[in-house]
């Protein structure tokens, strides 16, 4: 652990290695997006000179209005999504206690979905009412998980089983959703619930955009370093002064509202809040939730994997949610073998 | 003069439970100042919740803890944890923590967003790894190490809380004989030096020994306190654990020694 401090007795600890991980995805993800400015799916490619040009307003005005309408949205849209799923995820992960206890595998996502499905099929709503189930549908989801497993405390292998339990459910209602849908609004729909940043506009930004300007603190500030006494157990982190159940309520209230609002913008890409976190993890060699480091791997995670997306079949784009959940799958496998081994699960 | 005076910590008129069940009813219980209180008594006679209630971990049914004069659950919870260290009875290492990190973790309540780690921080964390002997075990890995240096370790932490009132629940539980006098001896070095520490002890002779003040507790309630002499008594043993036996004097110590009577002797 290293230490800043200022002669007036202010002080910040930060382990060097963990701030090597988190820059260097921060690096890699707006390498990543540069890139995707630059060459977007292959057609029309400008030059990093011609990006930037555009970027600070000068340039020619086809080349801005791809650049800025077009491609910008949606490396915004990529960049931010996967911060608030891997912070979402790594909250999560951190208070229960457990790599399963992801908002991929709690049913959170699948809320998400019902809530769209609901806006799209039922509602026949457009894409501020899908947006608007997707966070509807996260947070009652969150509360229904949250009031089945609170029993005198939350306790971490319950909340998984019954999470389990739930996904299971909203797999089924999702299911009965799709078949009420009209075929156009079913292939809408689909394509939402794999996951896709294609077409995402400044619109699909915003939302998610303030959310996180206001979750991030909550998270960040408020929450991490008593994150960080929540791992030694209950007692342990009451011993110590942490206000228990308020800290808890507040973390996971900030990460189901960080994933569902990423789950509106850009659909429930998946596994990015199971892998972030644990990749974050095993890099930065660190105990605690690596929140920073997570969410610049989870940027960095969501952008390069539409890169791929994009340009793995040319004239034949992919969305992103496909390379994550090809991943993410094959990761959940290792980690499952590798977890059971160990007993930890 | 107040019945409770000289005693930072009481609980009056507690009834403790968990749900529906009421483990304790109406406990009156003082830890007198500056003394080693060591609380004995059967497998769940409430021990752990008593010592829970008291660290305000477990919200009284009815009646109240004070610390220092003051309910304990309408302090502010890091400035109870500047006055009063618990280690429960089981704590979880977080995977992949050192001990220097587990330690520094005790520095939680001194601390804060802007005062992450101070030189008194690190100071603290030193001399607490230093006086429990795990200094030498500072960048090891946690999980790695024996059943007796992790329980050092955990008690370094709650050391580094600087609390003038220490709570420990079992702290020689699973470890050797020599690693739990180690860790008694320990207690006893914090205690001279003027804390109180208040432990939950399994092993009668050790309490004996150990103690200033010994509480035995039964099906929720207080048998018997006061000095281990006074208290330790064959008839006592046996009304709290169901055990005949003999009580000699330490010829180590001269403080009482439980002999449990024989049911089965190994003919010679
Ligand atoms: N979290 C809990 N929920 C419900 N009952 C509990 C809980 N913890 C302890 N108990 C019960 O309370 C009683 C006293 O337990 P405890 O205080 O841990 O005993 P001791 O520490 O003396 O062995 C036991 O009967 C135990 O089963
Ligand atoms: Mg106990």
């Amino acid at each position: 652990m290293s230490v800043l401090r200022t002669s007036g007795g202010l002080s910040v600890a930060y382990r060097p290695r963990a701030l090597a991980v988190g820059s260097g995805c921060l690096l890699l993800a707006l390498l990543g997006a540069l890139f995707t400015l630059a060459s977007g799916g292959g057609d029309y490619p400008l030059s990093v000179d011609q990006v930037l040009s555009t970027l600070i307003g000068q340039g020619n005005p086809a080349d801005a209005f791809i650049v800025r309408e077009v491609r910008l949205p949606r490396v915004a849209t990529g960049l931010l999504v996967g911060a608030a799923l891997a912070l979402g995820g790594a909250v999560f992960q951190s208070v229960v206690r457990n790599p399963l206890g992801s908002p991929d595998i709690l049913g959170f996502t699948q809320g998400s979905a019902a809530g769209a499905l609901v806006a799209i099929a039922l509602l026949g709503g457009g894409s501020l009412a899908l947006a608007s189930g997707a966070i509807l549908g996260g947070v009652g989801t969150g509360l229904l998980i949250y009031a089945l497993s609170w029993r005198q405390g939350l306790h971490g292998y319950r909340l998984v089983l019954i999470g389990i339990g739930v996904t299971a459910i909203l797999t089924g209602v999702n299911g009965y959703l799709l078949t009420r849908a009209q075929i156009s609004e079913a292939a809408r729909a689909v394509l939402w619930l794999t996951g896709s940043l294609d077409g995402r506009g400044w619109e699909d930004v915003l939302p998610l955009l303030c959310a996180m300007v206001v979750l991030l603190p909550v998270v960040l500030l408020g929450c991490a370093r008593a994150l960080h006494m929540l791992e030694m157990g209950d007692d342990t982190a009451y011993a110590l002064g942490v206000r228990v159940d308020r800290v808890r309520l507040a973390a996971l209230a900030a990460a189901v509202l960080l994933v569902s609002f990423g789950a509106a913008a850009a659909g429930p890409v998946a596994f990015v809040a199971l892998v972030a976190p644990q990749l974050a993890r095993r890099l930065t060699k660190a105990p605690g939730p690596n929140l920073l480091p997570a969410a610049c791997l989870g940027s960095a995670l969501l952008v390069l994997a539409d890169l791929v997306a994009q340009r793995a079949f040319t004239g034949h784009e992919l969305p992103v949610g496909v390379i994550t959940g090809v991943l993410g799958g094959g990761y959940l496998v290792w980690l499952l073998a590798t977890e059971r081994r160990a007993g930890r699960i | 003069m107040d019945a409770t005076a000289g005693t930072r910590l009481h609980g009056d008129g507690l009834t403790l439970g968990y749900d529906q069940r009421t483990i304790a009813r109406d406990l009156d219980v003082a830890v007198p100042d500056e003394s080693f209180t060591v609380i004995v008594g059967p497998n769940a006679c409430g021990k752990s919740t008593l010592l829970r209630a008291l660290s305000r971990m477990l919200k009284p049914a009815a009646g109240s803890v004070l610390l220092d004069g003051s309910d304990i659950h309408r302090l502010p919870p890091k400035q109870v944890a500047r006055t009063l260290g618990l280690l429960p009875q089981a704590s979880v290492a977080p995977d992949g923590i050192t001990v220097a990190d587990l330690v520094a973790r005790g520095r939680y309540p001194h601390q804060g967003v802007l005062r992450q780690w101070s030189r008194t921080d690190e100071r603290v964390v030193s001399e607490s790894m230093a006086s429990t002997g795990v200094a030498e075990l500072a960048d090891r890995f946690v999980a790695e190490l024996s059943g007796g240096q992790r329980q050092r370790v955990w008690i370094a932490m709650a050391l580094a809380q600087q609390t003038p009132l220490l709570l420990l629940d079992e702290p020689t539980t699973y470890l050797d004989i020599a690693h739990q006098i180690e860790v008694l001896d320990l207690c006893a070095g914090l205690h001279a030096e003027g804390r109180t520490v208040v432990a939950v002890l399994h092993d009668l002779n050790h309490a004996a020994r150990y103690a200033t003040h010994l509480i035995a507790m039964r099906d929720g309630e207080i048998v018997a306190e006061g000095e281990p002499a006074e208290v330790m008594t064959a008839e006592r043993v046996e009304e709290v654990f169901q055990l005949p036996c003999t009580v000699i004097d330490d010829p180590e110590s001269g403080t009482p020694l439980v002999v449990p009577a024989a049911r089965h002797r190994v003919r010679a």
